[in-house]
């Protein structure tokens, strides 16, 4: 029973919380484009626009939701849902930290571990592709129909390289629960090089990071193999139909997946939420030092304001990031804190690399697009899982 | 009242499973019979395919052996492998004919 | 609780079975057959066939409808039309359908009623580790020759579905 109320409250925290990082990874994201542009984004609705992404679903709500006509209306309003289904539900075996205790209670900081998670990850990646495709045909319009084909082909071609990426470090793990492999990659070699998936083992997982960096632009739809849904490429491509709620829906999926696919890549590859240099050379001190220098150079644009009003909401925020650093230190809660926090580091770090990488970068023809997949990304994977094996085998 | 709750808490007797791929089954081949769409038929025939599987699974769990999922994955890359070359075939014969009604793809009829 | 799971995913997939026989577009018969599979893939999970679950998933609901759903999508399939259907062949078929599901659950029950139960989480051999092992070990030989057949099939779908080169 009691089990039952605990898994609730964690799945409303987890969606909650979930869902207010889908918003502003947004903010975040249109802040660091325009910063890379030399512009300054969104700065009008709150201080330095941090009220956007509110404003952004006021409107999405409130506008008109306009349906093609001749659409069929039933699978026209189930694509939508299914992509966002499928993209919050993998969300549920992604194990964030170790254990939590709250009063007597002491429960994981993950919805549920299963002994084939990573499997399961895959299985709602390969389901993601129906809300494309779907999407594509009910549209009832041909430039929709062929951004959906377009799509659907391209998230089902990545997701072979994808696969044998991932089947790389699970061979040095030797299980599929998530929450193992992330244990696994405990220790340090040499004392302060850390035994994550991309450095040690028999053969350090750089290739494969890689390739699963890249099939993962792809399997998201996002730049530079976003040719399927980009604005001016087949007119918006899929989603050119959908208005309001529904086109936020298919934002949100969007969203949804990039994070899911940034925790995978931490999880594997970069050691989930083990610090970067051991706890005895004061890794747990880098949370606090790097909210002090935020809370610092908030107080001190603050004194020298660039514009009127930065003169009374900087100081907040600096205040605000001051009592964080301090929260940091409190010792009863470094144990949750600090795993939690090497975990958000790291996933945020590559979240900033699939923004960056969004401002830099071309898109990619279609054609160039799969033959990349299929000559390219595919036989590396397999001749890496190859050598990977092979050196496990001896190893062992 | 307490030996129904016993018998509630003592799981899913095996048989429950095997009617339930029984009718799939029969259901499986009701479609295959009836449907006229060349595609629906193709996907009955996936449907027979997954109602013995359920079968294989429910045996193995019986016996406490593997072997059942072993037979279940090797006919999940079979049907894998024929729906592939079956779409294929079907993408020919519509560009040949361009109709999708298996009553219309009648020429070796005399 | 295994047999609340069991009525509510065994009822989706009857009720998916059914659909996909009536539905008159293939895109409709498709969906009710990806829930087919999905509530399928639930009761092989509490069968404690995890590993074969998840194959279920990725390999049947996430590539191979895809590929139907892709080929219905390109064909432009509409929907069948409604043929008339006699007034006599409704009311004896309903009957004798019902009649006819009677007698299999009747005598497949009856065959099979000591077969044990199962409860979730009686059988642990279901694990990607077992299954690994038998396949690599007892089953080699058809494992093999399923990758050569893959390959004869992938090599005449690109072939049968290729444009002409002229």
């Amino acid at each position: 029973m009691a089990f039952i109320v605990i898994t609730l409250i964690k799945t409303a925290l987890i969606a909650f919380i979930l869902l207010t990082v889908l918003a502003y990874l947004q903010w975040v994201e249109r802040k660091v484009i325009a910063h890379v542009q030399v512009r300054m984004g969104p700065s009008r609705v709150g201080p330095h626009g941090l009220l956007q992404p509110l404003a952004d679903v006021i409107k999405l709500i409130t506008k008109e939701g306009v349906m093609p006509p001749h659409a069929n209306r039933f699978f026209y309003l189930l694509a939508p849902f299914l992509a966002v289904f499928m993209a919050l539900i993998s969300i549920s075996v992604i194990p964030f930290g170790t254990q939590i205790t709250v009063g007597r209670w002491t429960t994981m900081m993950q919805l549920t571990d299963l002994n084939v998670g990573l499997l399961f990850i895959l299985a709602i990646s390969s389901m993601g592709v129906y809300g494309v495709a779907l999407a594509g045909w009910s549209s009832n319009n041909k430039y929709a129909l062929l951004g959906g084909l377009r799509s659907s082909a391209q998230m089902i071609s990545y997701e072979l390289p994808m696969s044998l990426a991932i089947a790389s470090p699970l061979l040095m793990a030797g299980t599929l629960s998530l929450r193992e492999i992330v244990n696994s990659q405990a220790g340090y070699n040499f004392g302060f090089l850390p035994k994550w998936n991309v450095f040690g083992g028999p053969f350090p997982q750089i290739i494969s990071f890689i390739i699963f960096m890249i099939a993962s632009f792809a399997e998201t739809n996002r730049v530079p193999f976003d040719l399927p849904e980009a604005e001016n490429e087949l007119v918006a491509g899929f989603h050119v139909e959908y208005s309001s709620m529904t086109f936020a829906g298919f934002f949100m999926a969007e969203y949804a997946n990039m994070v899911t696919v940034c925790s995978i890549a931490t999880l594997l590859f970069l050691g989930g939420w083990h610090p970067l240099w051991p706890v005895e050379y004061g890794s747990n001190f880098v949370a606090s030092l790097i909210l002090f220098v935020a809370g610092a150079v908030c107080i001190y644009h603050a004194i020298n304001p660039a514009r009127p009003f930065d003169r009374y909401t900087l100081p907040v925020f600096g205040v605000v990031f001051f009592g964080l650093a301090g929260v940091m230190l409190v010792p009863f809660l470094v144990p949750v804190l600090m795993p939690l926090f090497w975990f958000l580091a790291k996933c945020g770090f590559l979240l900033f690399v699939f923004v960056w990488i969004r401002a830099t970068l071309p898109r990619f023809r279609y054609d160039q697009l799969m033959g990349f997949a299929w000559k390219g990304l595919f036989p590396m994977a397999l001749l890496n899982l190859l050598i990977t094996g092979f050196l496990v085998a001896l190893e062992s | 009242m307490p030996e129904a709750l016993q018998a509630l808490n003592n799981g899913v007797p095996i048989s429950w499973y095997l009617v339930l791929s029984a009718l799939l089954f029969a259901l499986g081949v009701a479609g295959f019979l009836l449907r006229r769409n060349i595609i629906t038929v193709f996907m009955c025939i996936e449907l027979m395919l997954n109602a013995v599987n359920l079968s294989f699974v429910a045996f193995s769990n019986q016996h406490k052996q593997v072997a059942g999922h072993i037979f279940t994955f090797f006919v999940m890359v079979v049907a894998a492998a024929e729906a592939a070359v079956g779409l294929a075939i079907i993408l020919t014969v519509f560009k040949n004919r361009a109709t999708l009604n298996i009553d219309e793809i009648s020429s070796l009829k005399n | 609780m295994d047999i609340f799971f069991f009525l509510v995913f065994a009822a989706i997939a009857l009720i998916s079975a059914v659909n996909v026989v009536l539905q008159r577009h293939p895109i409709a018969s498709a969906l009710s057959l990806i829930g087919v599979m999905g509530s399928i893939a639930v009761l092989y999970l509490l069968l404690g066939a995890e590993f074969i679950a998840m194959a279920q998933i990725i390999v049947y609901a996430g590539a191979v409808m895809v590929l139907f759903i892709f080929v219905i999508m390109l064909l432009n399939a509409g929907a069948e039309e409604r043929r008339g259907r006699s007034w006599t062949s409704q009311l004896l078929g309903i009957p004798a359908l019902l009649a006819f599901v009677a007698l299999i659950v009747y005598f497949v029950q009856r065959g099979f009623a000591d077969a044990g139960n199962v409860k979730f989480g009686n059988f642990t051999g279901g694990s990607a580790q077992s299954v690994g092992y038998a396949l690599f070990t007892a089953y080699l030989l058809p494992f093999e020759v399923t990758s050569v057949l893959i390959l004869v099939a992938i090599v005449g779908a690109i072939v049968l579905a290729r444009k002409e080169m002229d």
